[in-house]
């Protein structure tokens, strides 16, 4: 481009531009005109030229645009809260009640444990903590559980990420509730977290076989029957929950986090009849 | 308003077909829905008719990747569907309309339109006016701010259509868009379609026969998961005679249509 310095277009090019210098060749028009289209800082000088050389132009423009104004019938579209849109972007709606109702379990266990707290029985807080957040993971990529789920799965975002998202939202509730219940209890805070974290890790691993709301289900009740119904009913904790068993936790966590990745692709839909 | 011409819109297209089918069987629970059904489809609007339970939602949904396909070949845009396909960029350039699409109630219309759009990685920075495009289209500018529970059925059915074409889809993909669109509504939608259809591959799912003649460039006829007929509306209203059941020509050619397989099927016993 003729009179251009460095990549953008130089002032006495804009200026000829706009006062339409007849001696401008066509192609410098064009390749400026092109130019523009792309380069705000450029636009911002031909703005300053035209008020310089050419106000007539803007006094014009400041007419078009209040005629404009009086004849639009729709208002702009109102400016909606960005933090809102990107909690959605985070959490669907649908997600809510699982998660209320997640935060009422882990209250009500710390409740009963109050209650209980001069017997000598198992924490309910601990025994629960690791189940909790299935209800929010299930119904974080399962098409019953999500309206949307028909449209979500058919859109490039469906995917991994999108799963972890969501599930990063169940924890995000879930673990500082159950921290804090912890703490009143007096349970250790390892105990009550690590096998959270293993077990919502476990549902996205199993469910990359039999869809997330499957493996909640499955992994959810295979706890209730190996851990909490015996502990209940020897009213000793199960062997499970003792601090001698973290390292198995620990390695069950990083087992299942390989086997997302591996298996990273089934989640690319919703589960049922679907694409692998 | 950018003029500049992306080098992606200047690339010749690599595949002759928009939707190419080859003996194509996909299942719907666990009953052959689409049982061997071939089909090449390319830009314009194509009507999919077909009595009830002939496989037009399954073939939709497959169509849309929902679905696998249990058996046959498929391709979308040139890119085959199969195990190892990389659906996300395929994805980006399909438009889906379900039969029964779910929404957030909470959600305003342009919300829902905006999360569509973000679900479809449409560029942050066009999503607002390409949002509101795509909300003029169909006709509800003036309710773009209404809660989706608000809206009538017709109006959903619209919102429906909006989010399918919010990120100018390649292959559109509309499951009875007409269902609970009042007359003056069809007629736009009619034109809308004929738009649409410019300068992409529009599958529509109807079973009101008039809709196709109206709009439609091509029928495509499906019966019990295959193809019966494919044509123009007018080949199709050729076909009929007088004493096929039907109120218009279009109608009693697609019912004589309709009867062939049966006739061919008896003949085979």
């Amino acid at each position: 481009m003729s009179g251009t310095t460095g990549p953008h277009a130089g002032r006495d090019l804009i200026t000829a531009y706009v006062t339409g210098d007849t001696t401008l060749p066509a192609d410098a028009e064009w390749a400026l005109e092109a130019h523009l289209e792309n380069c705000a800082p450029c636009r911002r000088h031909v703005a300053e030229a035209v008020a310089t050389h050419t106000p007539t132009v803007n006094t014009l423009l400041d007419r078009v645009w209040a005629e404009v104004a009086a004849t639009a019938h729709d208002l702009p579209a109102p400016v909606r809260s960005p933090l809102l849109r990107a909690v959605r972007r985070w959490a669907p709606p649908s997600q809510l009640p699982w998660l209320l109702m997640s935060v009422l379990v882990v209250l009500s266990a710390l409740g009963i444990d109050m209650l209980a707290r001069e017997r000598d029985v198992p924490s309910l807080v601990l025994l629960l903590a690791p189940v909790v957040p299935l209800l929010g993971v299930a119904a974080a990529w399962s098409q019953r559980l999500d309206p949307m789920g028909e449209l979500t799965a058919t859109t490039p975002r469906a995917g991994l990420r999108m799963v972890l998202r969501r599930t990063a939202v169940v924890l995000g509730v879930v673990i500082p509730v159950l921290a804090v219940a912890g703490g009143i209890v007096g349970v250790s805070p390892a105990l009550c977290l690590l096998p959270c974290l293993a077990f919502t890790v476990g549902t996205l691993a199993l469910g990359t076989v039999t869809g997330l709301r499957r493996a909640a289900a499955l992994l959810g009740s295979a706890w209730a029957v190996g851990a909490i119904v015996p502990s209940l009913a020897t009213a000793r904790l199960s062997v499970l929950l003792a601090p001698e068993s973290l390292p198995v936790w620990g390695l069950a966590v990083t087992v299942s986090a390989l086997a997302i990745t591996v298996r990273a692709r089934a989640f690319t839909t919703l589960p049922g009849t679907e694409l692998p | 308003m950018v003029r500049t011409v992306a080098s992606a819109d200047l690339a010749p297209t690599t595949y002759a077909w928009h939707i190419h089918a080859r003996d194509l069987r996909v299942r719907a629970g666990r009953r052959a829905a689409v049982n061997g059904l071939d089909l090449r489809l390319g830009q314009g609007v194509h009507g999919l008719l077909g009595p009830n339970g002939a496989g037009k939602t399954t073939l939709i949904r497959s169509l849309a990747t929902v679905l696998k396909p249990d058996g046959g070949e498929l391709e979308l845009l040139g890119r085959r569907i199969g195990g190892r396909t990389d659906l996300r960029s395929l994805r980006k350039r399909i438009g889906y309309l379900p039969q029964e699409f779910g929404y957030y109630p909470r959600f305003t219309l342009r919300e829902f339109v905006e999360y569509m759009a973000w679900l479809k990685k449409v560029d942050a920075r066009d999503i607002s006016g390409a949002v509101q495009r795509a909300i003029e289209r169909v006709g509800l500018a003036d309710r773009a701010d209404d809660r989706m529970k608000t809206l009538s059925g017709g109006m959903l059915r619209r919102a429906g259509i909006a989010q399918a074409i919010v990120n100018d889809p390649d292959v559109l993909l509309l499951d009875e868009p007409t269902v609970g669109l009042d007359p003056a509504q069809r007629l736009e939608f009619r034109t809308l379609l004929r738009d649409l259809g410019e300068r992409a591959c529009v599958l529509v799912s109807t079973h009101l026969v008039e809709d196709v003649a109206a709009s439609c460039t091509n029928v495509v006829l499906v019966a019990e998961g295959q193809l019966v007929f494919e044509g123009t509306p007018e080949e199709v209203a050729a076909l009929g005679d007088p004493r096929d059941v039907g109120d218009s020509p279009i109608e009693r050619g697609y019912t004589a249509l309709l009867a062939r397989p049966r006739v061919r099927r008896e003949a085979d016993r």
